[in-house]
């Protein structure tokens, strides 16, 4: 046949192979006489044991290397834990000129920049990733997908310069004073627009971020069968109702992976945010005052810390920032597992 | 009821590529019509032109006439509004996983704004039993998701899926080809029953199964409708050589 060449259609599963037009095939094929079996002699066992070990010690060490982090992260914070107990993390007080340390407002800088983030840019991201799967055509797919995957990876401090020089004017002449005039009255969008702050975290946090969720969550839409799309679309369904039922509704334990993997990336991330969020260790109400993230009063104070208790401080900011990872990612996994009923959380990164 | 189907010049194509040549059918309303051929002559090209689905093939191309009972489903009706009236079961059973065997029977009627509760029940329940399926899954309609079932029960599950919506004309490619032959068997026995009240066409690979569940066959080759007729009349007496060489195996 002249079109035998042609992929086959994606909707059908293989024919079966026994066909009339094989099974009436005229020309009986002719079997070659067999020779002697080429794969013979013994088999040494070595190799495969070496490789076994080697893969066991590789694993070990991922538990080894886990273990050494909380070993040093526990001993180096001993001190002020010692003198701070839980109310280290209730207190909101910085202050290394009186040795007075309270990291409630790292923490909740780290929460509230993140959850911006997550808020703006999940439904961004789901965007992009149902246009570039189910409606672009095919010759813009890939320039696509392949332009939101580099933005991943454009290094963290380019888009702090970014931030700085476009990013924050553009909040503080723009968005800001729109913000205050309609959403004023929920005290979230008050105060002085200084451009620097919570907001520009929030915001380049999700720029950040789009790129690792759509781009995830495009594999795993395309992994969605076709058959599940065709299923609902003889129901007379629209092609809205299609990407909701038969495409997102299919993928969704994978998208909430998705979506993990892009908070912990914001979580995380230290010098973009560092950059733009003022670096003040206050917790103000509305989004537009200047914060600081564990990560950031990290990679700002580690250097300049004088004492050990300041340096023993940081170190238990560590380790906090350490055990919110932990905690955030457990609680979504936990998610997804109530999410999917039970069944292994198969298609998650 | 069922409702007659009437193709005039159908011409189907993939890009440059022609896969239907020129068919022309009348499909009787209420009763079983079999297509049948070797793989890759067009029949689930030919199918898939009756409910619109080959749009969902970026580059697929149709020419032609094709009028299910009063609707012209190249000239003036939307895909969807087609669709829920021409039900389609899929070769590969595609139940959807998420949800349970009840939202999976519903998800038709949930889909066009169905939202009464107790029509809801009704309905579901009775086009579980016209699928063969109730006995088997009334203990779990909720709990269990279309996926937990076998493969058979899921074919029977996207039956009654299709038929929840009330269609007219039940599209079927190739239901049977993924099933044992127990389940073969049962959706055979549903076929005939469910010919009563709507039009079915059914692609099929087995041509037992065409003689037995069908009134009328259809022979495609590369493309073509070489020949359509009473069943009887393709297995036992057909007009055209390269049918009656297919039919008896001979085929090549
Ligand atoms: N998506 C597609 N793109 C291009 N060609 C296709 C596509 N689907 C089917 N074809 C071609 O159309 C012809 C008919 O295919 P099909 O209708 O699937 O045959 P059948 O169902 O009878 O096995 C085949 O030659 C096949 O290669
Ligand atoms: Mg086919």
């Amino acid at each position: 046949m002249s079109n035998q060449a042609l992929p086959r259609p994606r909707f059908n599963a293989p024919e079966p192979e026994h066909g009339p037009s094989e099974r009436g095939s005229k020309v009986a094929p002719k079997v070659e006489p067999r020779t002697a079996p080429l794969l013979q002699g013994k088999v040494s066992e070595i190799p495969d044991a070496f490789f076994a070990a080697a893969m066991r010690l590789c694993g070990f060490a991922v538990v080894a290397l886990l273990g050494l982090i909380v070993y040093q992260l526990v001993i180096g914070s001993h001190l002020s834990w010692h003198a701070f107990g839980w109310k280290f993390f209730g207190q909101s007080d910085w202050n290394p000129v009186e040795d007075q340390y309270g990291a409630l407002p790292f923490i909740y800088g780290t929460i509230i920049s993140s959850i911006l983030a997550l808020i703006i840019a999940v439904p961004l991201s789901l965007g992009v990733a149902v246009f570039i799967t189910e409606m672009c055509p095919v010759t813009l797919r890939g320039i696509l997908s392949f332009l939101t995957e580099l933005l991943a990876a454009i290094p963290s401090v380019v888009y702090g310069l970014w931030a700085i020089f476009i990013l924050v004017p553009v909040l503080r002449q723009y968005v800001q004073p729109f913000l205050a005039t309609t959403l004023g009255w929920t005290t979230l969008f008050s105060g002085p627009p200084y451009g620097i702050g919570m907001l520009a975290a929030g915001v380049i946090l999700a720029i950040m971020i789009i790129p690792i969720i759509s781009s995830i969550t495009r594999e795993v839409l395309t992994v969605v069968p076709q058959h599940q799309r065709e299923g609902v679309l003889a129901l007379g369904a629209t092609r809205w109702e299609m990407i909701r039922l038969g495409v997102l509704r299919n993928a969704r334990a994978g998208i909430v992976g998705a979506i993990i993997l892009g908070l912990g990336r914001a979580l995380g991330e230290t010098m973009a945010v560092t950059m733009v969020i003022g670096n003040r260790p206050e917790i103000a109400k509305s989004l537009f005052a200047p914060g600081y993230t564990m990560a950031s009063v990290l990679a700002n104070e580690f250097t300049e810390a004088t004492g050990d208790l300041y340096l023993s401080a940081l170190i238990e900011i560590g380790l906090a920032l350490f055990l919110v990872t932990i905690v955030v990612n457990a609680l979504a996994r936990l998610m997804v597992w109530s999410v999917t009923r039970g069944q292994p959380a198969r298609s998650l990164a | 009821m069922g409702v007659g189907i009437n193709v005039e010049h159908l011409n189907a194509f993939y890009g440059k590529t022609q896969a239907l040549f020129d068919v022309n059918i009348a499909v009787a309303a209420n009763h079983a019509t079999a297509l049948i051929g070797p793989s890759g002559c067009g029949k689930s090209t030919f199918i898939r032109c009756l409910n619109r689905m080959h749009e969902t093939i970026p580059e697929a191309r149709v020419e032609g006439a094709v009028r299910i009972g009063d609707l012209g489903v190249y000239n003036g009706t939307s895909a969807t509004q087609l669709r829920r009236r021409v039900g389609m079961v899929f070769q590969k059973p595609n139940p959807f996983p998420t949800m349970s065997i009840y939202d999976n029977v519903a998800a038709g009627l949930k889909l066009n704004g169905f939202r009464k509760r107790k029509q809801l029940d009704e309905i579901v329940h009775k086009s579980l039993h016209s699928s063969a399926l109730w006995d088997e899954v009334k203990d779990h309609l909720h709990k269990k998701s279309g996926a937990s079932l076998s493969g058979g029960q899921q074919q029977r599950l996207c039956i009654a899926r299709a038929l929840a919506v009330q269609p007219e004309v039940l599209l079927m490619d190739e239901p049977c080809s993924a099933l044992d032959p127990i389940s073969t068997g049962k959706i055979e026995e549903l076929i005939f029953q469910l010919k009563e009240q709507y039009t079915i066409v059914i692609v099929t690979h087995n041509m037992q199964q065409a003689a037995r569940v069908a009134e009328f066959t259809g022979f495609f080759l590369l493309g073509k409708m070489i020949e359509f007729d009473k069943t009887e009349k393709i297995f036992t007496n057909p007009s055209d050589k390269r049918t009656e060489d297919y039919v008896t195996g001979r085929f090549g």
